[in-house]
């Protein structure tokens, strides 16, 4: 047993409501430049719909993700070393430009610049890859809130599934007519898996995964651009910028994640439906869980790896591991594992692609909950959703085939949990006994089914959020290591170098500012001071609270005979 | 002239190419890359590329043959003149086709792909000419030698001796100034070629993955000790827009 710590993410899908914020915010971070014009590393994709890139899911056209040999090994489902090398001057499967969507702007500065006239001006579209004229036609998000999906609703590679083979006996398809269909939303990061496509696919071995959380990352000095990674990722996560000519992807925001903040996805989803923390997994078994013989297997083999962070024997293999006692203190109240493997009600998006991903799903009661409460039933009821959940088929079906491989005793099994703890609680919350028949009816007790509901339904910002602080600490240790004259009020003290101002090695900046700030924000005087009277650490407009007087930020009044340690009324 | 042609000329090629390639890979690996533009055209890439790639390797193994081995090993395994001549000049004839083949449609399809197109830097031009003017003067020796038939220049006596004796470090320019006016042609514009080659996007080629055949698949590394938290910004940051694509800004 070799444990690992893997930083994972949840998210409950009942409440997406769709908005984008993630999408919005992450591209603000992350691909607001130049080559990257087209890519989302957070996207929100309406389903059944085609998603983002264009049915990225339909793997006999994209050939992303893992097979197996005759012999019952891994292979890449693009092939071997061999083929791919010799396929490496013109990759053959390869997502366009079109099978994304051409990015655009708009010529705003018409509408300044035009001349009076009677018609008004209009800011025409503009292709951000050509700059000519362009006619917008596809989009991230074309067909959201089922946007087109009458039309195009068969192209979803789910629901062509259904409708060929599954389901073709009993002749009931996937309906696109307002009253029939259902919906749910479905935000999608890169699943930084333990067994990735994409890193095997690599020629150059740019691409790696952090032996301290897990984090896939794109090493951009090692990267060629050889773009095998965007054909082998079957969540097609993997994005070129067509500037720099390397591969980019979600970085799982780890700057922000190594000072214990949550990913600017997590941190400004509205919903509050993002879930971070670790995963403890036993390395060693990875390869063989992600080679189970049967698809149907690999979501149980997945639930395998996991190793429980308060058993004591593997307490003691993480310590001979490596892994300090505060990370697993917070595998031991990670949410994440909690919602995977405790309560088994998070769900891996297509562990069929055998490369064990880390993001995880809890599948949404709401397109059985909406259907009930259309047709008039009491969608709160257990009876009714218990009964719901067995006859509404085609929204189970669809679920299976995205989170447990066609598996629909275990989209059910879930389902159930949620609509009992629907049940249950509604009984709590007017005020009535809890019905204990109803946690026993889907193996739960009740203590369990409450601290469930407690974690999803409440949420609370540090239950949601629980990134180990041990970044911070070692990044401090670091940085002590790196030079001797980094104790308090000495010359390193996150000061300049001996070349002047930013000279020398820098100081992490997330690490100074966040501790900077927070030390400022919750110390006790107005003035942080040090023994000697001068503020600590460096701060400039930017970083300054408005609390104290930082030298050098206004200019001196002690001529006035004013106090110098005061701000605000400055003359 | 011939001195400088063939005594000074090759050793300021290497010089650069070598330095080049060493100050390249130290300051620029965010740059060591092979640019692909297929995201923006893929059918005429999937025909030329390859032929164009497969071509020059052939033709890069065939100089090999035919510069680093000296006549008298093929002689001692019975290989006669004839029949290397024979050999050299259908399969390096063919190579040399392929290669032009697949460049001209590489070419094509950056000329007329406008997005392509907008991706060529003045140093991809200069580099497609040199590289372009290569491979054709390449193919000209192949074709003078066809035409003279058997009466063809052995260049093996002349222009190999002299490539060897560079690297001997006592260049024999005489016998490099013995071979006929299209190699001395392809051998200067090759050499310009690979002075350039640092600066320009063939260092691709010096990084050929060949190691991927025997590397495990996943890859572990630890947590970039030297740069935690932020890093002051790198290239691959400019901002979004067509400002630089459209000149009325």
């Amino acid at each position: 047993m070799r444990v690992m710590a893997q930083m994972g993410m949840v998210m409950n899908l009942d409440k997406c409501i769709g908005c984008h914020t993630c999408s919005v915010t992450c591209k603000q971070a992350w691909t607001n430049r130049a080559g990257t014009e087209y890519v989302w590393f957070n996207n929100v994709e309406t389903r059944p719909g085609q998603g983002y890139p264009r049915r990225y899911e339909d793997q006999e056209t994209w050939k992303g993700g893992w097979t197996l040999t005759h012999r019952g090994s891994l292979k890449l489902k693009a092939g071997g070393r061999v083929q791919k090398l010799l396929g490496i001057f013109a990759s053959p499967v390869q997502p366009k430009l079109a099978d994304y969507y051409e990015p655009w702007t708009y010529d705003y500065q018409t509408l300044v610049e035009a001349p009076l006239g009677d018609d008004f001006p209009v800011a025409r579209p503009k292709s951000l890859i050509t700059g000519e004229n362009t006619k917008i036609t596809w989009s991230a998000n074309w067909d959201d809130n089922l946007g087109g999906t009458s039309e195009m609703g068969h192209l979803d590679p789910i629901v062509a599934k259904l409708n060929d083979s599954v389901r073709r006996e009993s002749e009931e398809k996937v309906r696109f007519e307002l009253e029939q269909t259902f919906m749910f939303y479905l935000p999608r990061i890169c699943e930084h898996c333990l067994n990735p496509s994409c890193m095997a696919s690599c020629p150059s071995g740019a691409i790696y995964k952090r032996e301290e959380d897990g984090i896939v990352l794109v090493d951009q000095d090692r990267c060629r651009g050889w773009r095998q990674c965007i054909t082998g990722c079957p969540y097609k996560k993997i994005y070129f910028n067509h500037k720099s000519g390397k591969a980019e992807k979600c970085t799982f925001c780890y700057p922000r994640v190594e000072v214990g903040l949550p990913t600017v996805c997590s941190e400004t989803c509205v919903g509050r439906l993002r879930y971070l923390g670790l995963f403890l997994y036993d390395a060693d078994r990875v390869t063989a869980a992600a080679a189970t013989p049967d698809e149907a297997d690999l979501y149980e083999a997945q639930l395998d790896l996991l190793l429980d962070p308060s058993d004591p024997e593997v307490i003691a293999a993480a310590r001979r591991d490596g892994i300090p006692d505060d990370w697993m203190d917070a595998a031991r109240r990670s949410p994440v594992y909690a919602l995977a493997k405790k309560y088994r009600v998070a769900l891996p998006l297509h562990p069929e692609y055998r490369t064990m991903p880390m993001v995880w799903y809890v599948p949404p009661l709401s397109p059985v909950v909406d259907l009930l409460a259309a047709q008039g039933h009491d969608a709160e009821d257990r009876g009714v959703l218990f009964g719901a959940i067995e006859a509404l088929r085609i929204p189970v079906d669809y679920l299976a085939e995205l989170f447990t491989a066609g598996r629909t005793d275990i989209v059910t099994d879930v389902l159930r949990k949620l609509a009992a703890m629907r049940a249950y609680m509604r009984d709590v919350s007017l005020g009535r006994d809890g019905d204990p028949s109803i946690p026993a009816a889907v193996g739960l007790d009740e203590e369990t089914l409450y601290e469930m509901y407690r974690l999803m339904a409440i949420a609370k910002y540090d239950e949601r959020y629980v990134i180990p602080t041990a970044h911070v600490e070692r990044a401090h240790e670091l940085e002590e290591i790196g030079c001797s004259l980094d104790f308090d009020e000495g010359p390193g003290m996150y000061e300049s170098g001996p070349f002047g101002e930013a000279s020398g090695r820098p100081a992490p900046v997330a690490v100074e500012t966040f501790n900077a700030l927070k030390q400022r924000q919750t110390s006790e005087s107005t003035t942080p001071t040090t023994a000697s009277g001068e503020l600590r650490g460096r701060v400039n407009l930017l970083n300054w609270d408005g609390r104290g007087a930082p030298p050098g930020l206004f200019p001196d009044d002690s001529a006035n005979g004013s106090d110098g340690g005061r701000t605000g009324d400055a003359s | 002239m011939n001195t400088f042609l063939w005594g000074v000329l090759p050793y300021l090629c290497v010089a650069s190419l070598v330095g080049g390639t060493v100050w390249r890979y130290r300051y620029d690996k965010f740059g060591w890359t092979t640019r692909s533009s297929q995201l923006y055209e893929s059918r005429l890439l999937r025909i030329g590329s390859p032929l164009f790639h497969f071509g020059i390797l052939l033709v890069f193994f065939g100089h090999v043959g035919g510069l680093v081995i000296p006549e008298s090993w093929t002689d001692a395994v019975g290989v006669s003149e004839g029949l290397y001549h024979f050999n050299s000049l259908l399969f390096g004839g063919i190579a040399g086709v392929c290669t032009l083949a697949g460049i001209l449609i590489l070419v094509y399809r950056r000329r007329t792909t406008g997005p392509v197109f907008m991706a060529t830097t003045r140093n991809d031009k200069l580099m497609y000419v040199l590289l372009v003017g290569a491979i054709v003067l390449g193919l000209w020796t192949t074709l003078v030698s066809v035409g003279a038939g058997s009466e063809a220049h052995n260049y093996r006596e002349t222009v190999s001796p002299w490539f060897r004796s560079v690297f001997l470090l006592r260049p024999d320019v005489a016998s490099m100034a013995a071979a006929p006016i299209q190699f001395h042609i392809h051998a200067i514009v090759g050499m310009l070629l690979f002075a350039l080659w640092p600066f320009t996007r063939l260092v691709h080629a010096f990084t050929a993955p060949l190691h991927y055949l025997f590397r495990p698949y996943i890859v572990y590394r630890s947590r970039d000790r030297q740069t935690s938290g932020n890093r002051a910004s790198r290239p691959g940051w400019s901002g979004v827009g067509t400002t630089d694509r459209d000149p009325r800004r």
